[in-house]
Formats: structure tokens, sequence, C-alpha cells
């Protein structure tokens, strides 16, 4: 299985593959709507959703790799709670180094740390891409999502913030007459940027296909469509009906 | 009427009124409360009154132009989400607390949910909460030339006496369009009298927080304490204009009956138990999200159903 996987991979380089698939065709906030319990909570400010964004992006990589390490010897019964169990040390250890290291965003991000650990973007991955990759293309999955998600919470909290606070990353930009919206700043104004962002997103996305391009066959890095492709045996699909058979051959 | 197959918002009933003449009919039945808050509070709020307005229509009108939708501002509801919005306005805000609020209630609440008949929170009261929720202190500062300090509920809430008269005339602080009960209880006869409204939501609402208040007010069936609750703050406009909006209630009766009543609890926890002295707009936005609930526990029986449990 790993011998057909790497194959395919490299005829379609699979660093950049990965990493823009991670940013723009299938980002995780925009795109595939994963991971909104950070992405509403603590986007309250641009440097907030940056540090939570490139937070999960290191655990995302790690246990990406370790995941994509360790996917033969993980019996198929039991993987979740083993993919759990790898994301939660890295939570722990990244949570520590933050916590030694930039307090002020450790205090900042609190109890949304630990919580890294039901992110549903890491253990997607887990499931839907590293157990069925190699190493280097499921790290630079974890890397390009990870990136994805930084960007997205980055634009949001910016917005937030300039919004609610006249301010981008602290510096205050807006002219003095300007009357902070602080609503932006609470849960609903979260609600607000995220439908908006995605809408323009959308936008954008739908100019794309009107030129020819679809974008929802790109995200399977092939060309095809997962949902309608008849390869059910592919390594990269991303509907998880197969799993069951694919094991059996390995065992 | 060669459209009769088209699809359209509620009612469906068939007759000679239109959206427009309804709409307009709300805008005159409103005129009274408006014409008394610029009496009472000067020409600032008409100013005030005029800048919303002409926000929501020209909101309305820019979003159908850019999205190429067919215009829609000619049946005058764009003009009863500004006359509503620019009432519940004190008339210390600054203009673009109109223009803002006025964007906010047709561009989100309205527009991007599909315009006319399609929203499901009553426009004028979400850019309300939105500014309040937003300029809290612009939002709750009643001071202007004519009135200053606390607005009668708020000094009821504090133990301070009011009068009665006063408020039932007008002549006190609050919003622009709010304070006088007279005024609106003549706008909600013109309504009542053209079949616009009927009495079952403003009803049920009244009596409920009447009743409420009694009970949990700590004052027991003190006269002057429940009359200032049903004629001060918001409750009057609410009741006729803002519970009664066509497209954000229910439509069966039954429905009405539970609408009024939870509207009337929900108004009575917070005036009551909860931190601010007013809650009739955030009661009525919430009762505005549980309607397709009663609406799918009041349905009637289709003819020929019932009887036996099917």
């Amino acid at each position: 299985m790993s011998q057909i996987d790497e194959k395919d991979v490299k005829r379609e380089n699979p660093v950049t593959e990965r990493l823009i698939n991670g940013i723009v065709k299938e980002n995780p906030t925009f795109v595939l709507m994963l991971g909104m319990c950070p992405t509403l909570a603590v986007t309250t400010s641009a440097i907030n959703g940056l540090g939570m964004g490139l937070t999960t992006m290191v655990v995302l990589a790690l246990s990406n790799v370790f995941i994509s390490l360790l996917r033969n010897i993980i019996p198929d019964k039991v993987r979740i709670p083993a993919f759990i169990v790898i994301i939660a040390s890295f939570v722990t250890m990244v949570e520590l180094l933050l916590q030694g290291f930039i307090p002020f965003l450790y205090d900042a991000l609190g109890i949304y740390i630990p919580l890294i650990v039901v992110n549903c973007i890491i253990l997607g991955r887990a499931e839907a891409y590293a157990y069925k990759n190699p190493v280097i293309p499921s790290l630079f999955d974890g890397i390009g999502m990870g990136l994805g998600f930084s960007v997205a919470l980055t634009c949001i909290g910016a917005v937030r913030e300039l919004l609610g606070a006249g301010e981008i990353f602290g510096i205050h930009v807006m002219p003095e007459s300007f009357v902070p919206v602080s609503i932006f700043i609470m849960a609903p104004g979260a609600f607000f940027v995220l439908a908006l962002l995605t809408a323009i997103q959308n936008k954008v996305k739908i100019a794309g296909e009107r030129k020819g391009k679809d974008m929802s066959k790109i995200q399977s890095g092939c060309g095809n469509d997962c949902m309608n492709c008849a390869d059910t045996g592919c390594a990269k699909r991303l509907i998880d009906e197969t799993k069951g058979e694919g094991d059996k051959k390995n065992d | 009427m060669s459209d009769l197959m088209k699809v359209s918002s509620n009612p469906h009933v068939r007759s000679k009124s239109t959206t427009a003449s309804i709409m307009l009919t709300v805008v005159i039945a409103l005129l009274p409360a408006a014409g008394f808050g610029i009496y009472n509070f000067g020409p600032k709020a008409l100013l005030l009154i005029l800048v919303t307005v002409a926000s929501t229509v020209a909101t309305e009108f820019a979003f159908e132009k850019i999205c190429k939708k067919k215009i829609t501002i000619g049946d005058y509801s764009a003009v009863v989400t500004g006359l509503l919005l620019a009432l519940n306005l004190p008339v210390s805000a600054p203009w673009w607390i109109g223009v803002v609020g006025g964007v906010f209630a047709i561009l989100v609440v309205k527009m991007l949910f599909g315009g006319i008949g399609q929203n499901f929170m009553n426009p004028a009261l979400g850019a309300r909460c939105f500014l309040l929720i937003s300029f809290t202190s612009i939002m709750t500062n009643f001071d202007c030339d004519a009135y200053t300090g606390a607005t009668p509920l708020a000094a009821l809430k504090s133990g301070e006496s009011v009068n009665i008269l006063n408020m039932v005339i007008g002549r006190t602080a609050g919003t622009i369009g709010e304070t006088s009960m007279i005024a609106i209880v003549i706008g909600a006869c013109i309504l009542i009298l053209f079949g616009i409204i009927d009495l079952r939501i403003p009803g049920t609402y009244i009596v409920t927080l009447a009743v409420f208040v009694t009970l949990f007010g700590g004052r027991g069936f003190n006269w002057p304490y429940i009359s200032a609750h049903l004629s001060g703050g918001g409750l009057m406009l609410g009741a006729f204009f803002m519970a009664t909006d066509y497209v954000t209630r229910p439509i069966t009766k039954r429905g009405q009956y539970v609408f009024g009543f939870l509207l009337g609890v929900l108004t009575g926890i917070f005036r009551i138990f909860g931190p601010s002295a007013e809650g009739v707009s955030y009661a009525i936005i919430i009762g505005n999200l549980l309607v397709p609930l009663i609406e799918k526990v009041t349905l009637p029986k289709a003819f020929g159903k019932g009887g036996e449990k099917a």
C-alpha cells in the first residue's frame, strides 16, 4: 500500500500540492468548516488568532508524522483512541512550552489550548490522510492545513479587532472619531465575520468555477471528484468506505 | 390578478389589500408616536427619524440593485423598519447610529435572509439589539434638553416613585417613540380599525405581563406599579407594532396566544429579575426565534383528520 502511495504522490510533487491544498482548496475553516470552536472563541484579536493557528499547526504536523509512522502498527479497531493518545501527548507538550516561553499567549488562549486535542481538524487529518499516507506528505499535509487554519483565524481575528477595537495586532489604525463596534469582539461578531469571509471566499471560488475550473474536483489532488469517483481503492480517497478492505490486505 | 399562481409571502387570503397598502397604514399609524416624539424631544428627533428611514430605504435599494433583484422599496416595508428603528433610538444618539442600525436591519437581518417575508427576526428589533450591544453607553443615554435622569422603568427598578400621568401622556425620558402611551394607542386603534392587526398577540402579551408583574413584582396588586409597568418602556410600541409583524409572528391563532404569553413572561423576567430595566426588544426577538416551533406545535388539524389518534 505504501509503495503505491509514494509513487502516486511523487508524480504530483506532494509538498507544494499538500500546502496549497491545505491553505486554499481545502481550507479547514472556510471550505471544510472544521474546528469551529476555536475559530469562533479565540479570534477576538489578530494575535490570538495567529497564535491559536500556529499552535494547532505544530500539533497537527507532529501528530500527522507520528500517526503516519505508526499507521501499519496501529490496529484498525482502536485507531481513534490511538490517535487521541498521540494528539493529546503533543498538545500537552505544546501547552507546557507555551506556558514556559510565551505566557501572554498562554493566558489569552486559556482553556482552548488543551481543547486542541478534540479539534476535529487534527483528528480529521489523522483519519483521512496521515493514516493512509507516507510520512513526508503527511507532514506537509499537517503544515498546509495548519497554515490554512492560521490564515483563516488571523483574517477573522484581524477583521474583528479592526471593527471591535479599531486596532490590528494591537496597533491603532482607525481614526480617532471611530467608535468601536464592540459586538464584533463578542460572540455574535465571530459569527458575522466568519459568515462574511466565507461568503467572500465562496464568491471567489464560484468565479473560479465559471472560468472552467471545478474546485470540488481539485480537492482530491488527482482532478477527480471523490464523491463520484469509481476508484474505491484510491489511496487519497476522502470518503472512508473501503477502509476495512484496505486493512485486511495489510494484515 | 394574472399572477394568482405566484408563490409569495403570507398572508395568502385574497383581498384588495397589498403589501404596500398595509405597510402604508402602519406608517400612518406610527405617525402619532413619531409626531409626539418630535414635539417632545425637538427637531433633533425629526432629523434622526429621517436619517434612519433614508438609510433603510437606500440600503434596500442598493442591495437589490447590486444583486440585480426586483426593487421592492415601493412596498414601504423598509420605511416601516426605518421608522420603528428610529422610534427605538434615544434622541441623544448621533446620526450615524441611525445609519449603522438601518444598514444592519435591512442588509443583515432582512436581505441576507431573502428579503421581505423571509426574515426570521424583526429587522428593526434585530438592529436595535445590535446597537444596544455594540454601543451600550450611547443607546442607554436618555439625557436630552427636555429631560435628564433615569427612564421611568429604571426609576421604578431602583425603588423611586413615578408619575403615571406623565408616563401615559409621554412626558418622560426614553427613546423617541416609546414614551407616549396615548400616541401609540391611537396608532394601534388605526391598525385595529383597518384590520391590519388584531388583539390576540398584544392583548395576551399585555395581560400576561400585568399578571406576571402582580405575581413576581414584589408589590402585590399595586395598581400604580402595574400601570407604570404597562405604560413604561417599549411595551406598547413592541406589543402593537413589533410583536404583530406579519413575517415574524406565528400564523396559527393558537400559536399567536402562545406567542403573546411567551413575550409577556420573557419581558416580565427581564424587567424584574434581569439587570436592566427594560426587556421588550430582547423578549420579542427571542420570541421570533421560537415562532417556527410554536407554529409546528399549534398547527391545526387538516379537515377530515383527527377524532382517533392516527
